[in-house]
């Protein structure tokens, strides 16, 4: 059985969520291993969800909103980045690799950055293997 | 459609839900099998049916939702289709006009994030299809009914820039009786406009047609006109925003000045011209061009030294040293921008020299030349001896077109009619001078600009020639040496010309980041620099901010009949706001629940809009929902989970992350990692 990473993606409405809408009319070509799921702002993103989803045996989660400076609510963004370090730190002491959760900036005009980003993702996570809580595949 | 009685819900009732999925012709059929799909949704639970349509978002495809919703079989929609900011609002509508709650829906992208990005995919395809769609009934089996909120748009618009765009705008505003404030940095409106000599491709003198326009926007008792002031900061939301203008000091009183002029003839400073591209010095107290609106004069305080002349010949005492800027708070309902563009410094590219031999300009040094009221008066006379030039090169795509990272990488769209109108309106004074245009292609897109570019050639005798020019020298009497090949018919060329006009693209304006922070509008900026528009086809003056409107150049390169097109067009969007009066907001805020609030008011500090407040009687944090956005930043920092979200609440988002990963999680042999 080939490992087909499961990367679930949580976006905010008004940059990252975009982007993908602009990658998807573009129609740049990407591995089809991303769901997304939509928030109205980064800020919404609880560290939980990152938590819940690896639980629940998500290979990776890529967390995407606005650029420092651009959030649609001034600065949403910035306090959920601000809480990335401690969740890497969390996911660690449970044996789980930081990487599994990632944080990007993307914005509404960034379809390619996110395309490639995605693609990277996909390669660094299949590099990783599959969550371990899945107990493989 | 306000008379359609909502059916009773209270949340609770046992979801009953219909799947709709849409083919979207082959955008989606083409890729996965949509009626498997369908059989699939069906098996997933409270699922009362799946269905199929060719296209959903047709009115077809939305009576077959209103007619399930009216008859009762379901209480709780999904549509399966493109991306909910395209058509959310769209199916919203349906099932409200069906009396669901709109909130009851939706949506799950199978398009853009499905099937345009997988094409070549087939299962891959399917399986993100059935994840997006499972996730979306996730969704729909917690969704509530809300009550969408309303607020007033308040009458009145604020436009940015008074060039062409931001004048249009203002005069159909305020002709159709709304307030209008007209925000201008520089102390005259008319913008890039008013400094050129004509206009392509009918030749009309460019001041006769802008300045008519500009008094016309001064006179106009509904408009309010605010030179030489710019905005400082902007807070609201739609319909109810409040923005703080900053009137810059003028240091002559704007009431007292007649425009008589003395002071500046007076003015023994000689300063650098804006206006005129430094071609001609102006005094320190000046006025922009002769025709400029409003007529009073500035003093530019970066080079004035204060000597007091004009104070004493000033008829009217207007003279004001100390002067002080001016802050005014004003409340709009929309906001257009059309700040327009910067032309392109063709200092970058060193190889044509501008900047360095005197005989080399830009187009709109060229303008200025050409221009009655410019630094010549009207006759073209090149800068180093004054002579008239019998010999001119163009240079096209001076910064456009250009991957080489010096310049921009889209066409500016408007170099090559108004290089072609330039050499004809030279031509026209001069009939023997020799005119020479190196272009890669002409680019006469629009109506009547090829029959212009097609007579140029033919009736005027300019020589255009493909090539691009490699090199660009002085010679000892400041002529200038164009090295180049003309490609069409492959051989080198050189030419020693009087004068040589750099055709300079445009660009976005350099503050241009500080105006979209300011509007917030930061996010729909695109790669070239310019502001995004919210669709570029079916909505190409809204931004993402709902009640901010884009028009001209702001948004892109384009001409005069384009800028003012998309002008009127953002002045109806605005209109069409205000007339309706209220706009409903997304009931998106979040509430705390008293009981389980701490009262540890770590989400007050974490509020971007000051919206929460603690009850200290109560020792909890209470939200205003009219004030909260929606961000969802408290709920995710809520150390006792006491804070939800309307429509986005964790019991609504779990169960998405929970249902959205089928994988067997094998808890006994778990490893390290």
């Amino acid at each position: 059985m080939v490992f087909d990473p499961y990367i679930l993606g949580i976006f905010c409405n008004w940059c990252s969520y975009a982007g993908a809408d602009g990658a998807g009319t573009s129609r740049m070509q990407r591995p089809a291993n991303l769901r997304i799921l939509r928030v109205m702002c980064g800020g919404r993103v609880d560290p939980q969800f990152v938590v819940n989803a690896l639980m629940n045996g998500a290979d990776g989660v890529l967390v995407s909103h606005c650029h420092p400076g651009d959030c649609h609510y001034i600065e949403g963004n910035l306090k959920t980045v601000r809480k990335m370090p401690i969740l890497h730190l969390y996911l660690k002491q449970f044996g789980i690799n930081p990487k599994r959760a990632k944080y990007i900036y993307v914005s509404a005009s960034e379809g390619i950055k996110l395309t490639e980003t995605i693609k990277e993702y996909v390669e660094e996570i299949e590099e990783l293997g599959p969550n371990p809580i899945t107990g493989g595949f | 459609m306000e008379d359609i009685e909502e059916i009773e819900m209270s949340g609770r009732e046992i979801p009953k839900i219909g799947v709709y999925i849409c083919w979207c012709g082959i955008n989606i059929g083409g890729v996965v099998d949509v009626p498997k799909l369908c059989e699939y949704a069906e098996t997933l639970p409270n699922v009362t049916f799946g269905k199929e349509y060719k296209f959903m978002c047709s009115d077809i495809g939305q009576s077959m939702i209103m007619d399930d919703i009216k008859e009762g079989t379901i209480n709780r929609v999904v549509v399966a289709s493109c991306s909910p900011r395209m058509h959310e609002l769209t199916f919203r509508r349906a099932c409200r006009e069906a009396g669901l709650n709109q909130f009851l829906f939706e949506q799950a992208n199978i398009r853009e994030h499905c099937t345009w990005v997988t094409m070549d995919d087939v299962p891959g395809a399917t399986k993100i299809a059935k994840d997006h769609i499972r996730m979306a009934i996730a969704k729909a089996q917690k969704l509530k009914p809300l009550k969408v909120l309303k607020v007033k748009v308040e009458p009145a618009t604020l436009v940015v820039g008074a060039g062409i765009a931001g004048i249009n705008a203002a005069l159909d505003l305020g002709n159709s009786g709304y307030k209008v404030y007209l925000v201008e940095k520089t102390p005259t409106v008319g913008g890039h406009m008013a400094q050129l000599d004509k206009t392509f491709p009918t030749m009309d003198c460019s001041s006769c047609i802008t300045t008519p326009k500009m008094s016309e926007v001064a006179r106009n008792p509904n408009v309010e006109l605010l030179t030489y002031s710019t905005v400082e900061s902007l807070t609201g939301y739609v319909g109810n925003f409040q923005a703080r203008i900053k009137k810059n000091p003028h240091y002559i009183d704007q009431k007292l000045c007649t425009g008589c002029g003395s002071c500046a003839e007076s003015c023994p400073i000689e300063c650098p011209n804006e206006f005129d591209l430094g071609m001609k010095p102006k005094k320190a107290a000046y006025l922009s061009f002769p025709q400029a609106v409003p007529g009073q004069y500035t003093i530019d305080m970066n080079h004035c030294i204060r000597c007091g002349i004009c104070e004493e010949v000033c008829p009217t005492g207007a003279i004001r040293y100390d002067d002080k800027p001016e802050y005014i708070d004003i409340t709009i309902g929309t906001i257009i921008l059309a700040t327009g563009y910067d032309p392109y410094d063709a200092t970058r590219m060193k190889q044509y020299g501008f900047g360095i031999y005197p005989n080399v300009v830009t187009a709109l040094q060229m303008e200025r030349l050409l221009s009655s009221f410019g630094p010549t008066g009207g006759k073209v006379r090149r800068p180093s001896d004054l002579k008239e030039p019998e010999t001119i090169v163009f240079i096209q795509c001076v910064g456009s077109r250009e991957f080489t990272g010096k310049g921009r990488k889209y066409c500016s769209r408007v170099c090559c009619m108004y290089a072609t109108k330039q050499a004809r309106s030279y031509k026209e004074k001069h009939p023997k001078a020799k005119i020479y245009i190196f272009y890669i292609d002409i680019r006469a897109f629009g109506k009547g600009y090829e029959e212009f570019y097609n007579d140029a050639g033919k009736n005027y005798g300019i020589v255009f020639i493909r090539g691009r020019v490699s090199e660009v020298y002085e010679t000892e009497d400041h002529n200038i040496v164009v090295r180049a090949e003309d490609t069409l018919i492959q051989r080198q060329l050189e030419l020693e010309v009087d004068l040589l006009v750099l055709s300079i693209g445009l660009e976005p304006r350099s503050d241009i980041d500080d105006i979209a922070r300011i509007f917030n509008v930061t996010a729909t900026k695109t790669e070239d620099g310019f502001l995004m528009e919210a669709h570029p086809k079916l909505r190409p003056v809204d931004t993402l901010t709902d009640g901010i409107f884009v028009a001209g150049t702001v948004v892109g390169p384009k001409d005069i009949p384009d800028t003012v097109s998309q002008a009127k067009a953002a002045a109806s969007s605005a209109a069409t706001l205000m007339a309706r009066g209220e706009v409903e907001i997304e009931p998106y805020y979040s509430t705390v629940l008293d009981f389980r609030c701490a009262g540890c008011k770590s989400c007050i500090g974490l509020c971007p809009y000051k919206a929460i407040t603690f009850n200290e009687l109560k020792k909890i944090a209470v939200i205003n929902e009219i004030l909260c956005k929606g961000c969802g930043t408290c709920v995710a920092a809520c150390p006792s989970k006491a804070i939800v979200q309307n429509h986005f609440g964790d019991d609504q988002i779990n169960p998405i992350i929970e249902t959205a990963i089928l994988k067997k999680i094998n808890k006994r042999e778990v490893k390290v990692e």
